[in-house]
């Protein structure tokens, strides 16, 4: 279980979220919006509680959690199948690497591995 | 017979045709197309050889073959460390424990995460029904049990959408799915059901089940506040024309989850044997494949159970069975189980109730991943196996058997009233976002509705331009929550809110999450299953136990005793003296039971005792006989109180009628349970059979031969209808059965 001092993307604490806040405007989407640290504490939870990949998976979203929706979209986009050539998909995993996504980044070098092996690559 | 009848089967095979269990389709076993639940020739043996930490065979399959599903589930699904120990358990010693109570469930689940699909499916596949069960109620990972609903409807309604979700909420669903039929009404589903769920209940989690990208995109936005419809299939070929692979439904997990929105994948038995690319598999095996992926890509939760087809499972052998087995093998995956029994699988009510009673004793995190909330034809998966029509069905089963399957009964005041809130938040929130308009009459229809046919013609057009406005304005969940503080809903703003806060901590992406009315998450992590045996485990809270039991159709002896206040019947009797013996030979004597007159006004068939007593007297009329009315007051048994009236009566025959109705003659010199004629089946008896009874009397009393009554046709559950009244009655009766002499009464009856 997370503690209660959850701090929101934009770094606010989930305690301070009001319904005043949310109509003056002084809150946003990314106030309501999970950070990375939340993610990987809930990873900890998830190994805690016997299921490691529910962490990786967390973990996964905790870099992604940097991401703009619509890249986020587009990087399932191309991971469906005959979206990308594997150098497409290599690209895009260096791309991920210098942003501070080395996880996401391993994924899709697994992922164009194993597309290139089975016809799953553009 | 004529000749054109001699190829036609009996009447008894005739009959049995006809009956609605043979609207469905049982299919011989065909491996070859995966038409086998369990054990097809082509299902491997199960194996598993690691070389230098790293998966080189498994299930029979060598790495350079391995396709996707095997290499997903090969790289990421497996607990190495815990495999050898894991693999070299045997499947009947593993059966064993599953249904030993000395066996926690985290051991089961810790050497389960090192088992392949093969491995893991082959003790389940030993497992009997009733060990099924055990082995539910006890690796289910969430210890209080829930329930989901579908809440869609036809015309996508928002109004009609919202007041059903807000219903849902009421009858204790925690998750709401909701789907459409025309694709671009998605976002104001979404929208509609949101509403209604906050307008129903705190902490209701909402679905909107759409193709992949746009339920992301709901998601992300705020709309909704789970996802659901991200389907895994057991073979490469069918899951690549699912249009995904096991790395883009990982990449969706995580995708979900970054935005701190809980998703659980789907998949179910015989979905790839309809889709003709079951490649000679059985339909466990493949579920065993899709069960060990969900996991290995980080899902929380699995919605299996046959689904779309469960009805493809179903029409082979042990197929239902083995749909509970799918739903054992995601919560031994240590994984949140949303246990199918959503697509209704046959025409027959017993096979459909036969399907899901497991679940809803053994106890699930969700027992169905769909109840229609609707009706069935409002129901745009398709029917459900439970809808509308079962509501109350249901609550009357957790009642029987003292489960909880997360239902509760909706005070009928709070619905009328929550359905019209739901209503006005949303034609509200609809009108301040400049979406739609709604008229009060469409207003007052929606709250009304018992399903969209009862709104009339409404403008299908206007749920499209909405529809197109939320998703191209850019408006998000937040914009929800303001709107609906400046249109006066506060506490509905509130509640929005806390959902959308809730993505901040995170707590609900744990596996089996839901909230309770308090907005306390409830899940594998801060609610575990702790069953281990009689006495542990779940049970529920007294209050929630007195919730189960108080349905709204249970009555009291006090209910019924109010019910059968009628002074202006009772006035109509009255006492003259102590009953004598008569001594007129055409007399018959109407002994009445000891509450006529006095407690008890109409009979079970719902006629008042005047009323049957009219005919009576009519009858014996006919027969010119006299009559004289004597109420018995040392017994309430009918034999007794019959012969008591024969014995006063001058022609030694005599009349027993009870006020529940019940009647029999009787005649002086017979033994009290031998009587000559009984009209035992007092919910039937109707005014022709009571003027026939005192026909017969007469005729008995006269010394000729009547013609006896006969118990009418019925197929009626006669004795569910009225035993419980029946109860009331004879309590009622016999505080009243004093010991007293009888009584000659007379009557002001009108003729």
């Amino acid at each position: 279980m997370s503690d209660r001092n959850s701090l929101a993307w934009s770094g606010r604490e989930a305690s301070e979220l009001s319904v005043d806040g949310v109509v003056d405007g002084v809150l946003g989407p990314d106030d309501i919006r999970i950070g990375p640290d939340t993610l990987r504490r809930q990873a900890d939870v998830a190994r805690a509680h016997g299921n490691p990949q529910l962490a990786s998976n967390f973990e996964r979203a905790a870099e992604l959690a940097a991401f703009e929706e619509s890249e986020i979209l587009a990087l399932y986009e191309m991971l469906r199948p005959r979206r990308a050539t594997a150098e497409q998909l290599r690209a895009k995993a260096d791309e991920l690497e210098g942003r501070e996504a080395p996880i996401c980044a391993a994924f899709l070098r697994e992922a164009a591995a194993v597309y290139e092996r089975t016809g799953l690559t553009a | 017979m004529a000749d054109a009848d001699v190829n036609r089967p009996i009447g008894r095979v005739r009959f049995m045709d006809a009956q609605r269990v043979n609207l469905d389709g049982f299919a011989t076993e065909n491996p070859g197309l995966g038409m086998v639940a369990y054990d097809s020739p082509t299902d491997p043996t199960p194996s598993l050889v690691i070389r230098d930490g790293r998966v080189v065979e498994m299930d029979g399959r060598a790495e350079a073959d391995f396709d996707s599903i095997d290499e997903f589930i090969a790289r990421h699904g497996l607990d190495l460390e815990v495999a050898e120990e894991a693999m070299a358990v045997g499947d009947l010693a593993y059966a064993r424990m599953l249904v030993d109570p000395a066996v926690p469930r985290g051991e089961l689940v810790r050497l389960a995460s090192g088992m392949t699909p093969a491995k893991l499916a082959a003790p389940l596949a030993m497992l009997r029904p009733a060990e099924l069960m055990i082995a539910m109620t006890k690796v289910r990972a969430r210890r209080t049990p829930s329930n989901q609903a579908h809440v869609t409807n036809r015309l996508d309604d928002p109004l009609l959408l919202a007041a059903d979700a807000a219903t849902a909420a009421a009858f204790g669903f925690r998750e709401l799915e909701t789907t459409v039929p025309v694709l671009n009404d998605a976002p104001s589903n979404a929208l509609a059901v949101t509403l209604g769920s906050v307008v129903g209940a705190p902490g209701v989690l909402v679905q909107c089940s759409v193709e992949e990208a746009l339920e992301l995109e709901l998601g992300l936005r705020g709309f909704v506040s789970y996802a659901e419809t991200v389907s895994l299939y057991g073979t490469h070929d069918v899951f690549v024309d699912g249009d995904d692979t096991p790395w883009s439904k990982a990449l969706l997990a995580a995708a979900y989850a970054s935005r701190g929105v809980k998703m659980r994948v789907t998949s179910g038995g015989g979905a790839e044997a309809l889709m003709g690319g079951a490649e000679g598999y059985s339909m466990f095996y493949l579920e065993a494949r899709c069960v060990a992926l969900a996991r290995a890509i980080g899902a929380q939760g699995v919605q299996n159970g046959g689904i779309d087809s469960a009805s493809v499972a179903a029409s082979v052998p042990k197929g239902v069975r083995s749909l509970a087995a799918e739903n054992l093998m995601v919560m031994l995956r240590n994984l949140e189980s949303c246990s199918g029994n959503d697509a209704l699988m046959s025409e027959s009510d017993m096979r459909r109730t036969a399907r899901t009673l497991p679940t809803l004793l053994a106890g699930s995190d969700f027992i169905c991943s769909g109840f229609g909330s609707i009706q069935r034809f409002d129901n745009m998966f398709g029917p459900s196996n439970l809808n509308a029509e079962d509501i109350d069905d249901f609550l009357a089963i957790q009642r029987d058997w003292g489960v909880d399957g997360g239902l509760r009964t909706a005070d009928t005041d709070d619905l009328a009233r929550l359905r019209r809130r739901a209503a006005e938040v949303t034609r509200d929130v609809y009108a301040w976002f400049g979406l739609a308009d709604f008229t009060d009459d469409h207003l007052e229809r929606a709250v009304d509705a018992a399903g969209s046919k009862d709104l009339g013609t409404t403008d299908t057009l206007a749920v499209l331009n909405a529809a197109h406005t939320i998703k191209t304005s850019g408006m998000t969940g937040l914009d929800v929550v303001s709107a609906l503080h400046q249109c006066g809903y506060p506490e509905e703003a509130q509640r929005l809110l806390d959902m959308l806060a809730a993505r901040v901590d995170g707590d609900y992406l744990q596996t089996a999450a839901i909230f309770d009315e308090q907005m306390n998450v409830l899940s594998l992590v801060t609610d575990p299953n702790d069953y281990l045996g009689p006495g542990t485990g779940y049970d529920p809270s007294p209050d929630r136990q007195r919730e189960i039991d108080a349905i709204r159709q249970q009555r009291s002896v006090e209910d019924l005793r109010r019910a059968q206040d009628d002074p202006e019947e009772f006035a109509r009797f009255s006492v003259v003296g102590e009953a004598a013996v008569g001594t007129a030979a055409g007399e018959v004597v109407v002994g009445l039971s000891p509450a006529v007159g006095r407690a008890i006004s109409r009979t079970l068939s719902g006629l008042t005792v005047s009323e049957a007593l009219v005919e009576v007297l009519a009858g014996l009329e006919e027969e010119g006989c006299i009559a004289r009315l004597v109420r018995v007051n040392d017994s309430i048994d009918l034999g007794s109180i019959g012969l008591k009236a024969a014995r006063l009566a001058g022609s030694g025959i005599g009349i027993g009628l009870q006020a529940k109705g019940t009647a029999l003659i009787h005649r002086r010199d017979l033994s009290p349970l031998a009587n000559l004629e009984l009209y035992s089946v007092a919910p039937t008896i109707g005014r022709a059979d009571y003027r026939l009874l005192g026909v017969n009397a007469g005729r008995h009393a006269k010394g000729a031969t009547p013609d006896p009554a006969r118990n009418p046709y019925s197929d009626e559950a006669i004795e569910a209808r009225y035993h419980t009244r029946v109860v009331a009655l004879v309590a009622i009766e016999r505080a009243l059965a004093t010991g007293g002499a009888a009584e000659e009464l007379a009557w002001k009856g009108e003729r």
